[in-house]
C-alpha cells in the first residue's frame, strides 16, 4: 500500500502527490476486489448489471423514505457479503455523495414551504425533500460501487453491450477506465518532478499558480496520451466492440439472483408509491 | 513483391512537417532499421505504416494495397492487416491498459475474434516463450520498465504477425533488459519482416539488414548497417553520433567530431 502517511501534513505538492497516490491505489483496487470470493463476485455480470440497475431505478421511483432506506440496507449487506470493506465504501462513496447531494439539498430545507421545525428557519417538508435527495444519491452510489467492486470492468462493458447500450457510450466508458490510471500516473510523475526541484514551502499564491499551470500541462498531456492509448488499442485490432475471454453462462444461482433482484425492485416500486 | 511502397508521402501536424515527401520501398522478409535522431520522423512513419494516421499527400501501399482511411474502416481489409502487422510502441504504458498481464496479452487475439481455447493456449505459450509466465496475474501498471516492455512485446507477438513494427524497442531499458529484448527480436525475427525505429547504433547489425536514415522527415541515406556505420560524416550530420568522452576509473578516452 501507500508509502505516504495518510495523515501527513505537507505542502501543496506533498498533499497533491499523496492524493494522486491514493487515487492510483483506488483505481487499481476495484479489479483486485472483483477477483475476490464473495456473493456478488460469483454471479453472472449480466445479472449484476440488470439487477443493480433495476434497484437504482426503483430508488429513483420510490416515494417513501423507508423503502429507499431498506434498499440502502440491502446494498450495505451486499457490500459486506461481497468482502468489500465497509470503510472503503464509506470513504469513497458515502462521504462524497453526502457532501455533493447535501449541498444541492441544503437550500430546500429553507425554501420549501411548510411547517417550521422546532422553531428553526427550516420546514418539515424541506427536510423531507432534502432527505429524499441525499438518500437516493447515497443508495444509488452504493449500488453502483458494489457493481464496480465485484465485477471486472471489461465484464461490465460486455454486459452493457449485451443490453444494447450504444457502442459509442461503451467505448467512451472503456477508454475512460483505461486512461484514468495513465493520467493519474502522469500527474504523479509531474508533481514528483516538481517536488524534486522545490526546496522551500511555497506561498499560497505560488501554490495556486502551480495548480493552474499543472492543470494546463496535464490537459495537454492528457489529450496526447489518450491518442496514444487509442492508437495502441487500434494497432491490436480494436474496432469499438467489447470482447472478453470469459463466456457468460447463466447458472441456477444466477436465475435465483435475477428473480430476487426483480422482485425486490418491483416490490419497492409498488410499496413505495 | 514489396512489403511497403511509400510514394511522396507527407504528414504534417500542428504546423510541423514530420514526414516530408518521402519515397522508399521495403522488401518482403527484410529487417529494416529506420535511423534518425529525435524528431526525425521515424515514429510518425511507423504510425503511418500501421494505418493509425494518414498522410496529407502521397500513398503507402502494403503488398500492393493502399493503406488508406477507407480501407481501415473496412473490417474485411483492416482485420487481416492488423493480424499481419503488429506494432510495439515506444512507451509501453500506453500499450498496457488491461487489468492483468494475461488479459493484456489476450486483448489482440480477442479483438481479432480467435477461438477462446486457442487464445488461452497461445497466451500461455507466448508468456512462457518470453519468460514472463510468472507475471501472468500481475497488474501491468505495477511492473518494472523491462517487464512492461516484455509484456508489450508479448501482447503483439501473440498474434504472430508476419510484419513487426518496433518503435525504439530498447529505449529506457537497463543494459541487461536491452540485450534480452534484442535477443528476443533476433530469435523471433527469422524470415519475418521487422521494421525498427531507433537511434541506437550499437545493435544495428543485429537487428537490421537494411537501414534508412531520416532527417527532418526526409530520407537522407540508405544502405546496409556496415555502410551506414562507416559513414561518420552522415551519422554526425544527422546527430546520430557526437563528440563525447568516456571516463572509467583512471581511463579516459575521447571520440572527436573530426
Amino acid at each position: 500500500m501507500s508509502d505516504f502517511h495518510p495523515n501527513a501534513k505537507g505542502g501543496f505538492i506533498e498533499n497533491t502527490l499523496e492524493g494522486l497516490h491514493f487515487a492510483i491505489e483506488r483505481a487499481l483496487y476495484a479489479e483486485v476486489s472483483a477477483s475476490r470470493a464473495g456473493v456478488l463476485q460469483r454471479l453472472d455480470p449480466r445479472v449484476k448489471v440488470a439487477g443493480l440497475f433495476a434497484l437504482v431505478v426503483s430508488v429513483a421511483l420510490a416515494a417513501k423514505l423507508w423503502t429507499i432506506a431498506a434498499i440502502l440496507v440491502l446494498a450495505v449487506a451486499l457490500v459486506w457479503l461481497s468482502s468489500v470493506p465497509i470503510r472503503a465504501v464509506a470513504s469513497r462513496t458515502w462521504i462524497g455523495a453526502f457532501v455533493f447531494s447535501g449541498m444541492i439539498a441544503l437550500p430546500a430545507l429553507f425554501l420549501t414551504p411548510g411547517t417550521p421545525l422546532y422553531g428553526l428557519p427550516i420546514t418539515l417538508q424541506g427536510v423531507r425533500t432534502g432527505s429524499f435527495l441525499v438518500m437516493r444519491a447515497e443508495t444509488a452510489a452504493t449500488l453502483m460501487l458494489v457493481l464496480a467492486y465485484t465485477t471486472p470492468w471489461t465484464h461490465i462493458l460486455k454486459a452493457l453491450r449485451i443490453f444494447r447500450v450504444p457502442v459509442v457510450f461503451v467505448v467512451i466508458l472503456g477508454m475512460t477506465c483505461r486512461y484514468i490510471l495513465l493520467m493519474l500516473e502522469t500527474a504523479h510523475e509531474m508533481f514528483e518532478s516538481r517536488k524534486s526541484r522545490t526546496v522551500n514551502r511555497m506561498s499560497p499564491a505560488e501554490n495556486r499558480r502551480l495548480a493552474i499551470a499543472s492543470s494546463g500541462v496535464l490537459l495537454h498531456k492528457t489529450i496526447q496520451m489518450s491518442d496514444e492509448v487509442y492508437f495502441a488499442m487500434q494497432a491490436r485490432g480494436f474496432r469499438g466492440e467489447v470482447y472478453v475471454l470469459d463466456d457468460f453462462a447463466m447458472q441456477t444461482r444466477d436465475w435465483f439472483a435475477l428473480a430476487a433482484f426483480a422482485a425486490l425492485a418491483a416490490a419497492s416500486v409498488l410499496v413505495g408509491r | 513483391m514489396m512489403l511497403f511502397e511509400i510514394e511522396r508521402l507527407t504528414y504534417r501536424y500542428e504546423g510541423v512537417t514530420a514526414v516530408d515527401d518521402l519515397t522508399l520501398a521495403i522488401p518482403e522478409g527484410c529487417r529494416v532499421a529506420l535511423l534518425g535522431a529525435n524528431g526525425s520522423g521515424k515514429s510518425t512513419l511507423l504510425r503511418l505504416l500501421d494505418g493509425l494516421i494518414f498522410g496529407q499527400s502521397g500513398t503507402i501501399l502494403f503488398r500492393g494495397d493502399d493503406v488508406s482511411e477507407q480501407h481501415m474502416l473496412d473490417d474485411e481489409w483492416a482485420l487481416p492487416f492488423r493480424r499481419t502487422v503488429g506494432m510495439v510502441f515506444q512507451n509501453p504504458d500506453v500499450q498496457l491498459f488491461n487489468p492483468t498481464v494475461f488479459d493484456e496479452v489476450a486483448f489482440g487475439p480477442l479483438q481479432l475474434r480467435w477461438p477462446k481455447d486457442q487464445i488461452r493456449e497461445r497466451v500461455d505459450e507466448i508468456l512462457d516463450r518470453l519468460r514472463i509466465s510468472q507475471l501472468k496475474n500481475r497488474i501491468p501498471q505495477r511492473l518494472s520498465g523491462g517487464e512492461k516492455k516484455r509484456v508489450a512485446l508479448a501482447s503483439v507477438l501473440v498474434l504472430d504477425p508476419a510484419v513487426l513494427l518496433l518503435d525504439e524497442p530498447t529505449a529506457a531499458l537497463d543494459p541487461r533488459s536491452q540485450s534480452e529484448v534484442i535477443d528476443l527480436m533476433v530469435e523471433w525475427g527469422g524470415s519475418k519482416s521487422v521494421i525498427t525505429a531507433t537511434h541506437d547504433l550499437g545493435d544495428l547489425e543485429d537487428i537490421a539488414d537494411r537501414c534508412y536514415v531520416l532527417d527532418g522527415g526526409k530520407l537522407v541515406a540508405e544502405g546496409t548497417p556496415a555502410e551506414i556505420l562507416a559513414d561518420t560524416a552522415l551519422l554526425r550530420r544527422t546527430n546520430l553520433i557526437h563528440a563525447h568522452r568516456h571516463k572509467r576509473g583512471e581511463e579516459v578516452h575521447t571520440h572527436s567530431q573530426r
